[in-house]
């Protein structure tokens, strides 16, 4: 560590271009953190043992409704525990802005199967029990200051009444919460038996069904199960856990993990280019500080090292500057919040980390090799000449 | 003054150049003494830097010997040269070669990085160093806010910090005024007397050689006095 005096003296001989080069590199790994997190949502497999709830849906699209008669036969499966559904309601409340998802799900079931949604006894024996019951999640409660007992207006689109009309009001009869996943409390339910009474057209049929099974590990057998079940029927159906479908969908924007690699791709190449002109014009503006170095006694292999640890302190700050910008705005400043509903589950995973270090440790070798070879090979005598 | 300290045998140092080989050194025999201080002379070109440069042990001849206390440079790879220059040769260059971003003390303690020694025991070895040339008063100025003499001291303490016997000038005042210059040679004067180190100085200045206990002339290879 004695030479570290070395190493500062090279990295401080010009200030700004260090400070301009790590910046540069900084921002490479910002992009790298940034987009190899939502990377990972598009290319990662799913494991479909990752969840005991499994979606079934309708093999031609996710809006197109399945029979209500399925519902039974889904519950007669062997390893399945329970079995809900839930509908795509639409509407609005009050004003566009004010978008949130509205389920009509079987009250008692759905409750069942989502018990990680956490909701009073009597509130939920309350919207079992109310025809036109509600329940809302608790974030979204304290967004348009509701209360139990509330009237809660919703303006149809996909619906209308039998009798035409295109208002709905559900009375508020319960509030549910889940601290895991904050989420999940921007969801209303409303009674499906009320709606599916109410509506005009549509009657009898079911959404999407979600089975909760008893044990994950059987969800492929399960899912085959379903699918073979409903084959070479009208309806057939597509089956697989939540994160496999959002995965689907993502892939169908196209193939974002591969554009988002190439455009890594391009970045670190020019910060090659970029980190590698930087250290060799420091090395070769510095010929006779190297010669001083060799006359004293400093060995080929000392002056080596010595630029190579000057590069890696280059590509290491840098990679921990962009990082910990993509840290911090991915928890700190809720982009991970605002990308969860659309790409599922984007993570930044410790793994993202890991390869952000590997790729700066690469990046001070290729861009810093050059040079050290260049000074290590550099002869006394001829440095001492040039001056 | 007593014993040999550095031997020249026969030494012969040509280069290839675009196909002609240029010969430097010619057959050149030299015995410097312990605690010598000698001045070499002679027009540019002659050769002076190399054959300095020999005795420094930064550069091998093409043939013949260089023998210093007992041991033979001409034998030695590069790396064995190397560990022997940082304990026994110090370097004195015309244009002090110090590094801009370091303060004067971190610029002498450079050599001594390669040692063993502790941090205390190496700043102690600084300040003896830097108490030696009398650059001490300045230890955490940077070359740039010193004169050109005041750098070349702490060149000069660089040079002295690992208590080498050989101080190799080329060209020490080169690039000062003559007070100046007269100072830097009293202080060389200084180390060889009262120091005991043994001082090989290239110069092109006659006044500058008036300080050595001896000069020599080189011309085409040979060395004449
Ligand atoms: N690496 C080299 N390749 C080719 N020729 C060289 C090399 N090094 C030195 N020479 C030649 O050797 C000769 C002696 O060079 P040297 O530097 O020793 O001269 P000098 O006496 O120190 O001159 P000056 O007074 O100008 O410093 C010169 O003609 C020089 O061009
Ligand atoms: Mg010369």
């Amino acid at each position: 560590m004695k030479y570290w005096t070395i190493v500062y003296a090279g990295l401080t001989r010009k200030k700004w271009r260090t400070v301009l080069t790590i910046s540069s590199i900084a921002i490479a790994f910002l992009l790298f953190g940034l987009l190899r997190s939502v990377a990972v949502a598009f290319t990662e497999e799913v494991d479909l043992a990752g969840d005991d709830r499994l979606v079934v849906m309708s093999k031609l699209s996710f809006i197109e409704p399945l029979p209500f008669s399925y519902w039974q036969r889904l519950k007669s499966i062997e390893g399945v525990k329970q079995v809900a559904h839930r509908e795509w309601f639409g509407g609005t409340y009050q004003d566009r802005s004010n978008f949130f998802p509205k389920w009509p799900v079987p009250p008692k079931e759905y409750f069942e199967v989502y018990s990680d949604l956490i909701i009073s006894e009597k509130e939920k024996n309350d919207f079992i029990n109310t025809r036109t019951g509600m329940v809302v999640g608790q974030r979204l409660a304290e967004r348009f200051n509701w209360k139990i007992g509330d009237k809660i207006p919703i303006m149809g689109d996909i619906y209308p009444k039998k009798d035409g009309e295109m208002l709905w009001t559900f009375d508020l009869v319960g509030i549910f919460s889940n601290p895991d996943n904050l989420n999940d409390e921007d969801q209303a339910f409303l009674n499906y038996y009320y709606f599916d009474e109410a509506r005009s057209f549509g009657e009898g049929t079911i959404g999407n069904f979600v089975v909760q099974v008893d044990d994950k590990s059987d969800n492929e057998r399960i899912a085959k199960e379903i699918d073979t079940m409903f084959a070479n029927s009208s309806d057939e159906t597509k089956t697989g856990t939540e994160a496999s479908f959002s995965k689907m969908f993502a892939s169908q924007i196209g193939d974002v993990g591969f554009i988002m690699n190439s455009i890594l791709s391009a970045v670190f190449f020019t910060i090659l280019l970029v980190t590698g002109n930087t250290m060799s014009q420091a090395i070769r503006e510095r010929t006779s500080e190297l010669a001083v170095f060799k006359t004293i006694g400093y060995l080929d292999s000392t002056i080596l090292l010595l630029v190579l640890a000057e590069s890696a302190i280059l590509c290491l700050l840098g990679a921990i500057i962009g990082i910990g910008l993509a840290l911090f705005l991915f928890f700190g400043g809720g982009l991970q919040d605002s990308l969860y509903g659309f790409f599922g589950d984007i993570a930044f995973k410790p793994a993202i980390i890991g390869s952000a270090m590997l790729l700066a440790i690469l990046t001070a070798i290729v861009s810093g090799l050059p040079p050290a070879i260049f000074a290590m090979r550099l002869k006394v005598v001829d440095a001492l000449r040039r001056n | 003054m007593s014993e040999t300290l550095i031997k020249v045998e026969n030494v012969n140092k040509t280069y290839q150049r675009g196909g002609e080989t240029l010969t430097v050194l010619d057959g050149l025999n030299l015995d410097v003494p312990n605690q010598d201080f000698l001045a070499l002379m002679g027009p540019s070109g002659s050769g002076k830097s190399t054959l300095l440069n020999l005795m420094g042990g930064l550069d091998t001849p093409t043939s013949g010997g260089i023998g210093i206390n007992g041991v033979q440079l001409d034998q030695m790879n590069a790396k064995q040269l190397s560990s022997w220059r940082s304990s026994n040769v110090g370097f004195i260059f015309q244009f002090y070669n110090l590094l801009p971003v370091l303060t004067a003390d971190k610029n002498v303690e450079l050599p001594l990085l390669l040692t063993n020694l502790s941090k205390s025991q190496r700043k102690d070895h600084v300040l003896t160093a830097m108490k030696a040339v009398g650059i001490d008063d300045r230890s955490d100025h940077k070359p740039n806010e010193l004169s050109g003499g005041q750098q070349q001291r702490v060149a000069i303490a660089r040079a002295l910090v690992s208590d080498p016997d050989i101080l190799v000038c080329d060209e020490p005042t080169g690039d000062l005024d003559r007070n100046t210059a007269t100072e830097i040679l009293e202080l060389l004067k200084i180390l060889n007397e009262d120091h005991g180190k043994t001082i090989i100085m290239v110069t092109h200045d006659p006044v500058a050689a008036e300080s050595a206990k001896r000069v020599l002339h080189l011309d085409k290879g040979k060395l004449t006095n």
